[in-house]
């Protein structure tokens, strides 16, 4: 039973990775909201078996939040602000995915390296998932790298956000409740406040594209 | 080679040769049903076989010896892709000639054949699409040999027989490397087989074939080989996937009466298969051809994960 269940926190975290990939290569922004909803889903399954498995409470009310907040809040409130920005349908150009691709490849390869050692000592139920965590945050790290519109790398930001709870679950069984509830906390907060930096940007630039934040004069 | 060996291994045979047609009939079928039409009947490949078997073969006047060579080859190879993967038994005496490695090789000889004859013509159709389906074929071969080596990774072997039946007899347990084998696999396996996202198997007249291409010179019984190669092509795809992710019902060596129970376990899971992939057919657009470097990227990423990820987590 108890090596069906790590079973399932691998399998958990699996999914996290490949959406993380998905993530990456995906050109519509609804379709990265959607699979952001889903990556949020996949920590909160992952999460309540970790809770059910170790008898952690705590965990159990962050799996909770992590349901309100990143399920159903976060993503509602994104969808209003395409609604909102007019950006519904955007498709953004994204060259090369293969290339894209084999640099994530890589970097999965490092994360699982660097964070083998690691998960030797720890003795958590879920210490395999760390590697994935690691491997998650880089992609969206890379994705945030990649992408030139403003929304999709608030959503790479958000995913990232979610591979450091998850990493976090799998090395301690989470963090103190009151740096999580700090964290959550600052996630909407920050969210709202890109929100409103968003229609700053297309207020001044006629576009989300971040580029034209790099020109630091009107020419 | 005992007997039962030998009766399961032409069991096999013949089971390939006669199910491979229903099965692109049961795919076309359900294809017609969820575009509201009627459909030409499951048996319509064996009539349309039939019909071409009993036509005249026309051969260009430029056609070589290969041009007449590679219909044989082709079938030839798909035969024996077929007798070695373990649709109804593990207990089959040619499956030591080939192990997964060999399989995809088997696969690629037919695939450099027939693009070799397509080229000899020297219609600008043929070569067309001879490139088109070099182009895929090396892109999805890396992919489906990493799909092979994580299966070989978690049964410590690289035989198809013996990976099924270590994958059919472990307790069990949820492999996510597998998961991400199975998803590889299945991308795959569209782009080998010329389906809706990466080619149309039921035009004749665009731009944009590929499989059709291949083939526009052939006619009469040449036409009838390669489309019934075609047919178990497909057959032997959905086999190996069926018999390394969903591998219960196949019989073994020390049960040979479980070859009677095999029988009906196979066309219930080809059934339900084919019916997926007349779903996933219908339900998805054909991609243009430069989006597929991207779409078997896509697969062979998914299939080196699933490596990794059984290297990390030991499962």
């Amino acid at each position: 039973m108890s090596a069906l269940i790590s079973q399932l926190i691998n399998l958990f975290a699996s999914v996290i990775l490949l959406l993380a990939f998905a993530m990456l290569s995906q050109r519509r922004i609804i379709n990265l909201i959607h699979l952001y909803t889903w990556q949020g889903l996949a920590v909160v399954g992952s999460t309540t078996v970790v809770a059910y498995v170790t008898h952690q409470p705590h965990l159990y009310y962050s799996a909770a939040l992590t349901l309100l907040l990143k399920v159903l809040l976060i993503p509602y409130f994104l969808h209003r602000l395409i609604n909102r920005l007019n950006v519904r349908w955007d498709i953004e150009t994204l060259f090369n995915i293969p290339t894209l691709m084999i640099i994530g490849i890589i970097l999965v390869i490092f994360a699982f390296n660097v964070a083998l050692p690691i998960s030797r000592f720890s003795d958590t139920i879920a210490h395999g998932t760390l590697g994935i965590a690691l491997a998650c945050i880089l992609l969206s790290f890379l994705m945030m790298i990649t992408r030139a519109k403003a929304v999709p790398q608030v959503i790479g930001f958000l995913s990232m956000e979610n591979a450091l709870f998850l990493a976090a679950t799998s090395a301690t069984y989470g963090m103190p409740m009151v740096v999580e509830l700090g964290i959550a906390l600052d996630v909407l907060v920050g969210i709202l406040i890109s929100g409103v930096f968003m229609f700053q940007i297309r207020e001044q630039f006629d576009s989300l594209d971040i580029r034209h934040l790099e020109k630091l004069k009107e020419d | 080679m005992s007997i039962s060996g030998f009766f399961s291994q032409l069991l096999a045979i013949v089971m390939a040769l006669v199910l491979a047609p229903l099965l692109m009939g049961w795919v076309n079928q359900w294809r017609a049903w969820l575009q509201n039409k009627s459909g030409p009947g499951v048996l319509q490949p064996y009539r349309m076989l039939h019909k071409l078997f009993h036509k005249e073969s026309v051969l260009a006047e430029d056609a070589s010896s290969l041009f007449r060579m590679a219909p044989y080859m082709v079938f030839g190879c798909m035969v024996l892709a077929c007798a070695i993967i373990p649709t109804l038994s593990t207990d089959l005496p040619l499956s030591p000639a080939a192990d997964a490695i060999a399989l995809v090789g088997l696969f690629a000889v037919a695939r450099v054949f027939i693009s070799l004859a397509a080229m000899d013509i020297g219609t600008a159709f043929g070569s067309m699409g001879a490139r088109r389906e070099m182009l895929i074929g090396f892109l999805a071969e890396p992919a489906l040999l990493s799909v092979f080596f994580t299966t070989s990774l978690i049964s410590h072997s690289t035989a198809l027989t013996s990976m099924v039946e270590y994958l059919a007899h472990k307790e069990f347990a949820i492999y996510p490397s597998l998961a991400f084998a199975g998803l590889a696999f299945s991308m795959v396996s569209f782009a080998e087989n010329a389906r809706v996202p990466v080619d149309n198997p039921a035009t004749h007249l665009e731009l944009t074939m590929i499989h059709e291409a291949l083939i526009l010179e052939y006619s009469g019984r040449h036409l009838a080989l390669i489309e019934w190669a075609a047919a178990l092509k497909l057959f032997a795809y959905s086999c190996i996937g069926l018999a390394l992710f969903f591998p219960w019902g196949i019989a073994e060596a020390e049960a040979p009466l479980a070859l009677i129970l095999a029988i009906p376990a196979l066309v219930f899971k080809l059934a339900i298969g084919g019916f997926l992939l007349a779903l996933i057919e219908t339900l998805s657009a054909k991609m243009r051809i430069f989006r597929v470097p991207e779409f078997l990227a896509t697969a062979f990423l998914l299939a080196v994960i699933g490596m990794l990820v059984h290297f990390l987590l030991g499962a």
